[in-house]
């Protein structure tokens, strides 16, 4: 990995790539884009635009999926 | 009439059974989806959660419960309110392309009961953003019918507080929200045992959501078949039109021809 950037995803810091993708980003944690969720800085990123947003340095990142409940 | 024929709609869409099951509270992903295949039920309940950045290979609700196959409904369990709710919905909404929704704004951990103040916000917004909300909310007709108003696809009211198992406690005034309702109105919360949900469908109600109810028997997948039976059986009831109650004994035998 080249040159990286500070985001917080799900409240824990963590470096990605700089220019990296929220797809990107999404693919190298090990998650499958299409069975989740992510708002960026309280927006949800629509899931059509996941690959064409480019991370930044501090974004807030939540990451979220359907989990069981009643 | 036919079981067949009798659906029920709700924004648009129609099922033919009337049990909604949650998804919480098992003992693993393969009881769940037993459960929920014994209780034939076409809706289940799912909540919204952060993933597992740290291990993101655990196993995931999808794989065991196909929303292709059921129609997920996803929650705002744990929001108390309205923001929190609304922000939940958004990201069910993106996650998985569903408008239809079920709405719940706590007003306290102790008793789960809902903040309708905050509920009756929330679902305004929801409506207007494009939303159908089914709305969880206390046993309360005027709330019903404000709620109706501001655009909720469904009336929930609780039977009994979430998890308690204690049964429908007011059937007057769930009577009284399926009279003034044009929405479909269900038990939401409060189902214990087989009786209770076949009281709710006595009542006149339009379906039953629990899951506490299943998930905590010692056999959950027989208590979903349980229950099952329990909503057929209280639906029917409804429909024959029950006999009238009197106070004193009325012999089913004829009086004449005794010896």
């Amino acid at each position: 990995m080249g040159e990286t950037v500070a985001v917080t995803i799900n409240g824990e810091t963590r470096r990605v790539e700089k220019g990296a993708s929220i797809a990107a980003m999404v693919g190298a944690i090990g998650l499958d884009a299409t069975k989740v969720a992510v708002e960026r800085n309280r927006e949800i990123v629509p899931r059509s635009t996941l690959g064409d947003v480019a991370v930044a340095e501090g974004d807030a990142f939540e990451i979220v999926h359907f989990v069981g409940g009643g | 009439m036919t079981n067949n024929a009798d659906t029920w709609t709700v924004a648009g869409r129609t099922f033919t059974s009337r049990l909604i099951v949650g998804t919480g509270k098992y003992k693993d992903f393969a009881e769940n989806a037993a459960a929920l295949e014994a209780s034939g039920a076409e809706i289940v309940t799912v909540a919204v959660r952060r993933v597992n950045v740290s291990d993101p290979s655990q196993p995931v609700l999808q794989d065991h419960i196909d929303p292709k196959k059921v129609t997920y409904l996803p929650n705002t369990a744990g929001c108390f309110t309205a923001d929190e709710a609304i922000r939940t919905l958004r990201l069910a909404r993106e996650a998985g392309g569903w408008n239809l929704v079920k709405l719940e704004v706590l007003g306290e951990a102790k008793t789960l009961y809902p903040d309708m103040r905050e509920t009756l916000m929330a679902t305004e917004v929801l409506a207007k953003e494009g939303f159908h909300p089914m709305v969880y909310c206390v046993d309360d007709p005027i709330a019903a019918k404000q709620l109706e108003d501001a655009g909720a696809v469904a009336i929930m009211p609780l039977g009994a507080p979430i998890g308690s198992g204690l049964g429908i406690q007011n059937r007057v005034t769930i009577r009284l929200i399926v009279e003034g309702a044009t929405v479909p109105v269900l038990v939401d919360a409060g189902v214990g045992t087989a009786s209770d949900a076949a009281v709710a469908m006595e009542l006149g109600c339009d379906g039953v959501l629990m899951n506490t109810a299943i998930a905590e028997a010692k056999d959950p997948v027989r208590m979903a078949k349980a229950m099952k039976l329990a909503v057929q059986a209280g639906r029917e009831a409804y429909l024959s039109g029950r006999m009238a109650k009197r106070r004193y004994a009325d012999p089913s035998s004829p009086l004449a021809g005794l010896i």
